[in-house]
């Protein structure tokens, strides 16, 4: 018997052979790196492009590289373009860039920790914890801490929702989907009731109906100045979530196996569950509630990556940036000229995505309850 | 990688009021295979838990190596000891040498690269359980044995000293049990593994210890600890046990019917407390690799 062990099929990887066979199924990671690298410029570009008043690609070109400083760029012709491009189109941009590459990311490390493919921000209820943080801050109007006094309330709200959510769905040490997504629905309905609730009684009405139009999620309005606080929280999240890869991956493995294999799980899951929560709350404070982006994306960036965290996550945060930026050039575009809520529109390409993974995830444990 | 002495002293572990272990004593010295036997709910995954650190003793300890493996920190231990357990994945697909690869992440920094040493680790592992075939499959879609496999695969390529098995042979057929244990049998660690066949464990196992109601009942040299007495006192059943011609271990055969007074000598179990085991009152039975082959 002991002969029988080495005789490995022909069709095993040489001990020496560097990536296996692994490859040939999936495409190189440079290559998807890269390529989603042209694409966002591509979306960038489009996304400064396309609106009520439409300026030419090249156009945009030439203003963003002569905003740059490049000398060599001649001058725009069209001062009203300038505006529109740089005051108005390019901010919101890079907002929808740097929110679908946090909730992608966001979302990729939470289907990682709370060890279910169906997790996400939204759906979990932790993006509605932040709402109401920040609505709190708004309707009661304290800032104790200056401008960032929102996002620090919706990242309390964050990591709270996020902490009872989990708490409620974690039954002798396992999270069943139905459980998780039914405590997070019913956590997400609680919490906008009690929105509403703050938003309908406060006696400032048209400060409500604004607050009310961003709790659909959106980028309008998004002005240079208040980028860079999104900006360091994805930063932030995305390079400690990037060295933390291999814990990520351990994770999958299951709790008791991760810790086998050195990871001190609890310890792991609390800091990552504040690092999450002050991501979603930032990203939350600047755009709203904006859903499934977090479920849809990590799924089909692990179809093409694989499910290494080390290639998932800066895929994940490249396509999600691309995602959104065209998300929001149809939400502007498609009802022309009123403009729908960013939020809404990935609600109508999520809900039917996170159905199909629904079933897609109970025919597999059908399958292997057969075998 | 030398190999580890493993030593349990005293433990017992609790869920509420009811005892899972109560006062288990064991010690594993180095390059061992030690069998841990016993009905179903006897405690042995329980026993596991705690040696690979999920479980938290009530009382007692755990010493790898002498040290007690909850002050050690789990990164630590991990590089000594690997466990191949009974825990489902995430629900997140991965592929089977991406699973195995989890093995290395004990022996990596935080930022550290796969090398050409870990591609060789994880390609020897999974051709020790042969499953090299297996490398680019997904692992959600494996059958029962074959995922059994790359998780040994994947504590293989966590190079332990000390490896921990809960009932590894589940779900494999009869050759990948063989070749499994063969594994074990051969590898330069100490091992401890939880078994559900009594022949496979006298065959492959240097001692045995039973357990029932979360208690050790006796331990021993197979042929010491595997008498029909014993068989009837923990399991309830009537069993003969010979000696095979040509493995030289004890051989168990189960007969119908209820255990009668007949097949019960009046000598209790033996049971050697490790602390006197660990001085080789009776010599380990003729290498059970060596005699087949």
């Amino acid at each position: 018997m002991t002969d029988t062990v080495r005789n490995a099929p022909a069709t095993g990887t040489g001990p020496g052979r560097k990536s296996g066979e692994g490859g040939a199924r999936r495409v190189s990671f440079a290559m998807v790196l890269a390529a989603l690298g042209i694409l966002l410029l591509v979306s960038a570009t489009a996304g400064m492009a396309i609106g009520s008043v439409h300026v030419p690609p090249g156009e945009v070109w030439r203003i963003v590289t002569h905003a740059l400083g490049a000398d060599w760029s001649a001058p725009v012709p069209s001062r009203a373009h300038e505006t529109i491009v740089l005051k108005v189109r390019a901010p919101r941009v890079a907002l929808g860039a740097v929110t679908g590459a946090g909730l992608a990311v966001v979302g990729t490390a939470m289907q990682a920790l709370v060890r279910n493919p169906l997790a996400e921000p939204y759906l979990l209820g932790v993006s509605s914890g932040a709402s109401l943080g920040a609505v709190v801050v708004i309707v009661f109007g304290v800032s104790l801490l200056g401008p960032v006094s929102l996002s620090a309330a919706a990242f309390a709200g964050a990591l709270l929702t996020l902490l009872l959510v989990y708490t409620t769905a974690r039954a002798g040490g396992r999270i069943t989907s139905a459980r998780l997504v039914l405590s997070g629905v019913a956590v997400a309905s609680v919490l906008t009731a009690v929105m509403d609730l703050l938003l309908l009684t406060t006696g400032r009405g048209n400060e409500a109906r604004a607050v009310l139009a961003w709790t659909l999620g959106g980028l309008g309005g998004v002005q240079w100045g208040t980028l860079w606080l999104p900006g360091a929280a994805l930063l932030l999240g995305t390079v400690v979530l990037v060295v933390q890869a291999r814990s990520l991956n351990l994770l999958l493995a299951g709790e008791e196996a991760a810790t086998t294999m050195g990871l001190d799980v609890a310890r792991f899951r609390a800091r990552m569950f504040v690092l999450l929560s002050l991501v979603t709350g930032v990203l939350v404070a600047a755009a709203g509630p904006i859903g499934f982006v977090g479920l849809i994306l990590p799924h089909i960036v692990r179809l093409f990556v694989g499910g290494d965290h080390r290639r998932v996550l800066p895929t994940a945060a490249l396509a999600g940036a691309v995602f959104l930026i065209w998300a929001d050039v149809a939400a502007r575009t498609v009802a022309a000229p009123m403009e729908i809520p960013v939020g809404v529109l990935t609600a109508l390409c999520g809900g039917p995505f996170f159905l199909w993974l629904m079933r897609r995830d109970a025919r597999r444990d059908a399958d292997r309850g057969v075998g | 990688m030398s190999a580890t002495e493993l030593a349990v002293e005293g433990l017992t572990l609790t869920a509420g009021a009811h005892h899972l272990v109560r006062d288990v004593s064991l010690t594993a010295r180095p390059g061992e295979v030690i069998g841990l036997v016993g009905p179903n709910g006897s405690g042995k995954s329980s026993l596991l838990r705690a040696v690979y650190r999920v479980l938290r003793p009530d009382t007692g300890c755990v010493r790898v190596n002498g040290a007690d493996a909850w002050s050690l920190p789990v990164r630590r231990l991990a590089r000594t000891l690997a466990a191949v357990v009974q825990e489902s994945g995430a629900g997140i697909d991965l592929t089977v040498r991406e699973v195995v690869a989890m093995g290395r992440t004990p022996h990596k920094r935080l930022l550290d690269g796969d090398t050409a040493e870990d591609a060789r680790l994880i390609g020897a592992a999974l051709e020790a359980v042969d499953a090299a075939g297996l490398a680019g499959r997904s692992f959600d879609r494996l059958s029962g044995g074959e995922r059994q496999r790359v998780l040994i695969a994947r504590a293989l390529a966590q190079q332990p000293s000390l490896l921990v098995l809960d009932e590894p042979t589940n779900h494999l057929d009869i050759r990948h049990q063989l070749d499994v244990l063969g594994i074990l049998r051969r590898l330069p660690a100490t091992v401890l593994v939880a078994l559900h066949d009594l022949n496979l464990a006298a065959y492959y196992c240097d001692r045995l210890y039973v357990l029932r109601a979360g208690e050790v009942i006796a331990s021993g040299t197979p042929a010491e600890v595997l008498t029909p007495y014993l068989l009837a006192e923990v399991y309830g059943v009537t069993a003969e046990v010979a000696v095979h011609p040509r493995t030289g271990a004890p051989q168990v055969t189960f007969l119908p019917g209820e255990p009668t007074a007949a097949i019960r000598p009046v000598a209790p179990p033996p049971h050697r407390p490790a602390q006197e085991g660990s001085g080789g009152t009776s010599p380990l039975p003729e290498e059970p690799g060596g005699s087949s082959r």
